[in-house]
């Protein structure tokens, strides 16, 4: 088990050009170096917007598995390097194996809706605790017993979907309590694009943290694409958004809660475009990342293993469990429930 | 895999013919592996196995009878070993790293 955390490397400055420089990767502005990084600190490089990228860097990220991902400039996922077909066969063939069968199918999609409602749930009595009841917190905290009760009683794929978006759209309804500063307004989820500052900066960490579960999961030779609870499409992440399911509370809604709340992030970090959109800028973004790396750093005590663990490898470590779970050297797939 | 500060200075003999081809040898090893915080001084936050590697690959370069290559252990991490003054040009690659 791997439990050395490399770094990523998010490039956000628009007209920057990135080449390999010997074993290190150099990036460049009009002809000046900004910075210069052995290839051996970096697991990743994620680009937003106008970042170039010269071929032989990409042979070379190719080559040693370093992730690389295209985001737009305002942080919507575009793409990502593969480089050749890795991992193991007879994983992705018990995968897709769990996939056809509905009881196994069923099973994993449970067990994520579970992790998302138990780390939600731990979210909003937090609130309660620190700030009292609301009455949307109070339904919404209702809301997510009655849907883990009636969660091992589901039948099929669809009905799990049901309690998960009943609960998911209590859980956003009470979002707003949850903001602190009288900067920020939160009237419930939008997306793509993003029509307020508070989404614009959920999309936008969800967007990170996705990335770092396709990540974790080709790590262990899954396919990131073959997921359970999420319905498959063509070129969408399924199983990345499954795995995602366990964090969004606990790791990225409370990242934004705590931005917004310590005022860490202001109006001026967001911009309008016409049409209604708002996005964060190049400054808002900067913010983000750097906390959200240094979230990655934190450790926590893994409820498993009982061990402090960097919460950047939380992913990883439950991609492995899964992996083990379809090979059969698990009986059960334990979600992540933080605390 | 643990991975260690070390500290890498090194002399090279560049009044000898091929010494300045040398020196710049040298210095791309050394770039490969960690950053320039003085003219011949690099520190680098390396593997044990990277160490080897790049001590390897700077032996082949030297001449042990006209350069000299000290290679420090940082023992503890540089946190621990390093005051620095004046000019001070390091980053902490495992530090947020945002361009």
């Amino acid at each position: 088990m791997t439990t050395e955390l490399l770094n990523t490397l998010y490039v956000q400055t628009q007209g920057v050009y990135l080449r390999l420089e010997g074993d290190t990767l150099r990036i460049q502005h009009e002809e000046v170096t900004l910075r210069n990084v052995p290839l051996h600190h970096l697991g990743g490089v994620a680009a937003f917007g106008n970042v170039l990228f010269s071929p032989f860097l990409l042979h070379r990220c190719a080559e040693e598995g370093l992730e690389v991902a295209w985001f737009t400039e305002s942080g919507r996922f575009q793409g990502r390097l593969s480089g050749p077909v890795s991992g193991n066969v007879l994983l992705r063939r018990a995968q897709y194996r769990a996939l056809d069968h509905p009881s196994s199918a069923l099973y994993l999609a449970m067990r994520f809706v579970e992790g998302k409602l138990k780390n939600s749930r731990l979210v909003l009595q937090r609130a309660v605790r620190e700030r009292g009841e609301t009455e949307a917190l109070s339904a919404a905290l209702a809301e997510h017993e009655a849907a883990l009760r009636m969660l091992p009683q589901a039948r099929t794929v669809d009905e799990v979907r049901g309690l998960e978006g009943q609960a998911a759209s209590a859980y956003f309804a009470a979002f707003g309590d949850l903001l602190l500063s009288g900067e920020f307004r939160f009237d419930g989820r939008n997306k793509r694009p993003p029509r307020d500052p508070v989404n614009a900066l959920l999309g936008f960490i969800y967007a990170l943290l996705t990335t770092q579960c396709t990540a974790a999961l080709e790590g262990v030779g899954l396919d990131p694409q073959a997921g359970f609870l999420h319905a498959l499409r063509p070129g969408r992440g399924a199983l990345a958004l499954d795995l995602i399911e366990e964090f969004r509370a606990w790791w990225a809604d409370r990242l934004a809660l705590s931005l917004l709340n310590r005022k860490q992030l202001s109006p001026k970090h967001f911009e309008e475009r016409p049409g209604g959109a708002v996005l964060l800028n190049e400054e808002g973004r900067k913010v983000v990342i750097t906390a959200f790396q240094g979230r990655r750093q934190e450790t926590v005590q893994h409820p498993l293993f009982k061990e402090p663990v960097p919460i950047g490898l939380l992913p990883h470590i439950q991609a492995r469990l899964l992996a083990r779970y379809l090979r059969g050297d698990l009986p059960e797939y334990p979600p992540f429930v933080g605390r | 895999m643990e991975r260690m500060d070390i500290l890498v200075t090194y002399d090279v003999n560049v009044t000898s013919e091929d010494g300045q081809a040398r020196l710049a040898r040298v210095a791309k090893v050394c770039k490969n592996y960690g950053q320039r915080v003085q003219m011949s001084v690099f520190e680098c936050r390396v593997t044990r196995a990277q160490l080897e590697e790049m001590e390897a690959k700077l032996l082949k370069i030297m001449e042990p009878d006209k350069d000299s290559l000290r290679i420090y252990t940082l023992v503890g991490g540089r946190e621990k070993c390093l005051r620095v003054h004046g000019q001070d040009k390091y980053t902490d690659f495992d530090d947020p790293l945002v361009v």
